[in-house]
């Protein structure tokens, strides 16, 4: 997944609106006055939103030209949950790293005979 | 006990995003880890092929501290600030920035190390300074900022799961 998609995609969740339209079309794919309905918002506030999903890629516009239902597509979601997933992993490795490093430092801090730690501050 | 398990990542206001972890050991040490250079390049050297090429710590109020990771590829990624507030061993304010600004402003970043039966719990939270410089991490795809896209994209990923096995 590129830089730019990433952008793109986690720029469009940071909306509550648009996060609202999201879950919404997981349950099937609606029309902008069926999307615009349970929110207090004109048509057009609702067509400036779903063109920012669209842009991310996170929904398309169905094939029905009177309707033109919009619908939801899955995949840069997933891609997006990927690379936060990634993320955590880094943070959970680097701390297990700690792990390991705190267990040595408490043996040093045992070992009487080495009064490396409890230095004053440099 | 796994304290790994104890690992959590939270956003306890809109500016604010927090990583907490339960460590086996006394906070003097967890606190020596995060601001003693010779112990930050043994853990905190970044993903798989990542090295530190620059971690220097002035650890007084005022002082500055500079990190620069290096990849496989030669890439490079820089960070650095001013430290705010230091209270051994429980302590440390400062603050973030990154040189490519992935982050869209200057944070502030608070370390606070509760002990309790030799065990410490660490928190690292990380408060930006404006809403823009929020939404520009939540925008940027990168750094700390997807964390709080973390959880916005957990709270919606029950639903997606449908959508996602049709």
């Amino acid at each position: 997944m590129t830089p730019d998609r990433l952008d793109a995609t986690f720029a469009a969740l940071a909306d509550p609106t648009r996060r609202a339209i999201l879950a919404r079309l997981a349950s099937g794919e609606a029309s902008v006055t069926e999307l615009a309905e349970p929110f207090a918002m004109s048509q057009p506030a609702i067509s400036k939103h779903l063109k920012v999903l669209e842009r991310a890629g996170l929904i398309s516009t169905g094939s029905d030209a009177q309707r033109r239902p919009r619908r939801l597509e899955a995949e840069p979601l997933a891609e997006a949950n990927q690379w936060l997933e990634r993320y955590r992993q880094f943070w959970e490795a680097s701390y297990l790293r700690l792990d390991d490093l705190l267990d040595e430092l408490k043996l040093a801090k045992k070992a009487p005979s080495r009064k490396k730690r409890g230095d004053p501050r440099p | 006990m796994n304290f790994a398990d104890t690992f959590k990542i939270s956003t306890p206001t809109d500016r604010e995003i927090r990583i907490a972890r339960v460590f086996d050991a006394p906070r003097e040490l967890i606190f020596d880890a995060f601001t003693r250079p010779e112990l930050l390049k043994r853990w905190l050297s970044g993903p798989p092929g990542w090295s530190f090429v620059v971690c220097e710590v002035d650890l007084r109020v005022g002082g500055a501290y500079r990190f620069v990771w290096r990849g496989p590829d030669g890439a490079e990624m820089g960070m650095g600030g001013i430290h705010r507030e230091i209270d051994r061993p429980e302590r440390v304010v400062n603050t973030q920035k990154y040189d490519q600004d992935w982050t869209g402003g200057e944070a502030e970043g608070t370390l606070l190390l509760f002990e309790q039966d030799g065990k410490t719990l660490s928190t690292n939270t990380v408060r930006y300074l404006s809403k823009e410089a929020r939404d520009g991490a939540l925008a940027s795809g990168m750094d700390q900022g997807m964390i709080a896209g973390y959880d916005r994209l957990e709270a919606l990923l029950p639903a997606l799961q449908v959508e996602g096995t049709a």
